[in-house]
């Protein structure tokens, strides 16, 4: 490829174009259809609905309190949320989503309080163990040409199977306790986990979110590398005939993904300065389904960060609205299947509308 | 004259198969040079060595005269040769500016801030599809909204804009209904008159009749023959790309009694 933008074709002068015909099937594109060629205008509409609901049915959750408290929800299943509607947009599944954010804080746990790391090379290490897992999983996918719901299941099972036997194995326990005492973890703290705005107490983990969100969508939106993201969840066929290249893509997208789940489990332990073993475990399917609520297509090539981050708003205000209004937080989870059907639901529409009647 | 792409006594084997045979063509600027065969003629091996998908076994491959042998489609790319291939070459869900733009999308600002420069492509996209009589009225439009014709012309015009100066254009029409695969050939013939030279592979002499200065017949991985425009009548054209006039009788009465229902 010529590669000069701009370079452009060589000869305008020869031979006239017809005149452009205008479409008279073409109707005029109007605000409200660009609107709805939105991915996150469904899960808007749902969020709005949600937090009215309980705004008027219950008295705390319309609180600074209340606010601080399912924003907090919502923003550690945000970020994760975020980073796997990525992935969804680039084509492919982490089912090792959930589980990777208790590794990754098993690991910084044991990195600070059995082997004598302080808390700022702990966190370094467990990044760098988190990009690598995910390279692992983005390059398997590649090579084997397997469905990446199955590696990532490989994934899953492997670290959750890791999780509890060398917690046991190393603490005794099936937790990691004690991180409070480590150095640094006050200034880990400090960045990651702490609250702001006494009394109301919200998360620093809601800025996290936020500014990845941001990111995310700027990325998306705005990037070449956005452009491919869609392009290989899209049709990688016809991505890579023009140039894209499509496994560095996927692969980066694989420890985008696990990088977030560190960034995650880390906030999560410094939070509580202790983990369990089990920590994470099932926490993928709510992240998929923050995404997919958000207006991700399951199949790829469509989505955005936006909308997932909508996705996690429903999730975090339907699970603390459900324990405001003095229900058991069990039925949280018939909540959420509904709500992934209805989306589900709205998605096919919305995907039938933007590739045209075919 | 120089031709800008040519082939003498290209020959590849898949094992033990011979694909191709001792294959002579030679494309010239602003000419469209139609290639005719059956399915299992050889068009497809044909196709993915011009384009470097696949190395040839024999013979020689010349860009401007000059022998080369591609080692990737990306090669290919560079020395100018740009093959759209039938419903691999744009992403549905996609806009169209930014399927345009795939893979080379022009951008501005530096660091952390270089960003796709979103007019520019906007403006490019609409100007270049406006050369090709069309006009696309709403940039984030997803492809897959477009016509099957339109979203040829994207591919066409995009390889154009990006300084192709061969088109292969594999099937372009197969897919196509009848109006549509009229509109497609319609941007053939404007390529060809902005100076490409055009390779149009299909399996359907009724396009490639009223285009094409050239008619190459494939068969069984052979080459049948090399007529210029005007040395050849469509009725012979058919004739001989179907193998005999029998097979033309029932190609017609098929195409009667498909059109009938």
């Amino acid at each position: 490829m010529s590669g000069a933008i701009g370079g452009g074709s060589p000869a305008a002068a020869v031979a006239p174009a017809p005149e452009p015909v205008a479409d008279e099937r073409l109707a005029n594109i109007s605000l409200w259809a660009r609107l709805m060629r939105r991915p996150e205008v469904g899960s808007l509409l749902g969020a709005l609905v949600i937090c009215v609901f309980f705004w008027v049915t219950t008295d705390a959750f319309g609180t600074l309190s209340g606010i601080a408290n399912w924003t907090d929800v919502a923003s550690t299943i945000g970020i994760m949320a975020v980073a796997v509607a990525l992935l969804m947009i680039g084509g492919e599944f982490d089912l090792s989503a959930g589980v990777m954010t208790g590794t990754t804080g098993l690991l910084m746990g044991l990195l600070s309080t059995e082997w004598g790391f302080s808390m700022w090379p702990a966190i370094l290490v467990t990044f760098a163990f988190a990009a690598l897992v995910g390279f692992i999983n983005g390059y398997m996918v590649i090579k084997t040409r397997l469905p990446s719901f199955i590696v990532t299941l490989a994934t899953f099972f492997v670290l959750q199977g890791a999780n509890l036997g060398a917690t046991k194995a190393i603490t005794g326990t099936v937790r990691v306790a004690g991180l409070g005492d480590v150095a640094g973890y006050d200034s880990a703290s400090k960045i990651f986990s702490n609250t702001f705005w006494s009394p109301h107490n919200f998360r620093l983990s809601l800025i996290w979110w936020i500014a990845i969100a941001a990111v995310a969508t700027w990325v998306l939106a705005r990037t070449r590398v956005g452009n491919w993201i869609f392009a290989v969840g899209g049709d990688a066929n016809a991505a890579r005939n023009v140039g894209v290249p499509v496994a560095r893509v996927k692969i980066a997208l694989f420890m985008t993904t696990a990088m977030a789940a560190a960034l995650v489990g880390i906030m999560i332990a410094l939070r509580l300065s202790s983990v369990q073993a089990g920590q994470g475990v099932g926490e993928e399917f709510t992240y998929i389904i923050a995404a997919v609520v958000g207006g991700c297509l399951l199949t790829g090539g469509y989505g955005s960060a936006i909308g997932a981050s909508l996705g996690a708003l429903i999730v975090g205000m339907a699970f603390i609205g459900i324990s405001f209004s003095g229900w058991n937080t069990d039925w949280r989870f018939l909540f959420l299947g509904v709500i992934l059907l209805l989306a589900v639901l709205v998605n096919n529409l919305v995907r039938h509308r933007a590739e045209g009647a075919r | 004259m120089t031709p800008l792409l040519e082939v003498k006594g290209v020959s590849k084997f898949f094992g033990n198969v011979i694909a191709l045979k001792d294959i002579s063509v030679a494309v010239n600027a602003g000419e469209v040079t139609c290639v005719l065969g059956d399915n299992g003629a050889g068009k497809s091996s044909f196709i993915k060595i011009l384009s470097g998908v696949h190395p040839y076994d024999e013979g020689e491959l010349l860009v401007d005269g000059e022998s080369v042998r591609f080692k990737s489609p990306r090669e290919a790319r560079e020395r100018g040769i740009a093959t759209v291939f039938q419903d691999l070459a744009t992403v549905p869900l996609m806009s169209v500016w930014r399927n345009f733009f795939l893979g080379s999308e022009p951008t501005i600002g530096k660091g952390p801030l270089r960003r796709i420069d979103v007019k520019f492509a906007q403006d490019t996209m609409r100007e270049e599809m406006r050369k090709m009589g069309i006009d696309v009225r709403d940039p984030d439009q997803p492809v897959g909204t477009l016509s099957g014709g339109e979203r040829q012309a994207v591919s066409i015009a995009r390889a154009v804009y990006f300084g192709a100066k061969v088109l292969i254009l594999d099937e372009p029409t197969s897919a196509l209904g009848v109006k549509q695969s009229g509109v497609v050939l319609r941007y053939v013939v404007q390529a060809r008159e902005r100076g490409l030279g055009v390779i149009f592979i299909t399996h359907n002499p009724h396009h490639a009749y009223p285009v094409g200065d050239r008619f190459v017949i494939l068969n069984r991985g052979r080459l049948m023959g090399d007529w210029r425009r005007g040395t050849i009548t469509r009725d012979e054209l058919v004739t001989k790309m179907s193998g005999g006039a029998e097979l033309d009788q029932l190609t017609h009465e098929l195409e009667r009694q498909l059109g009938a229902t």
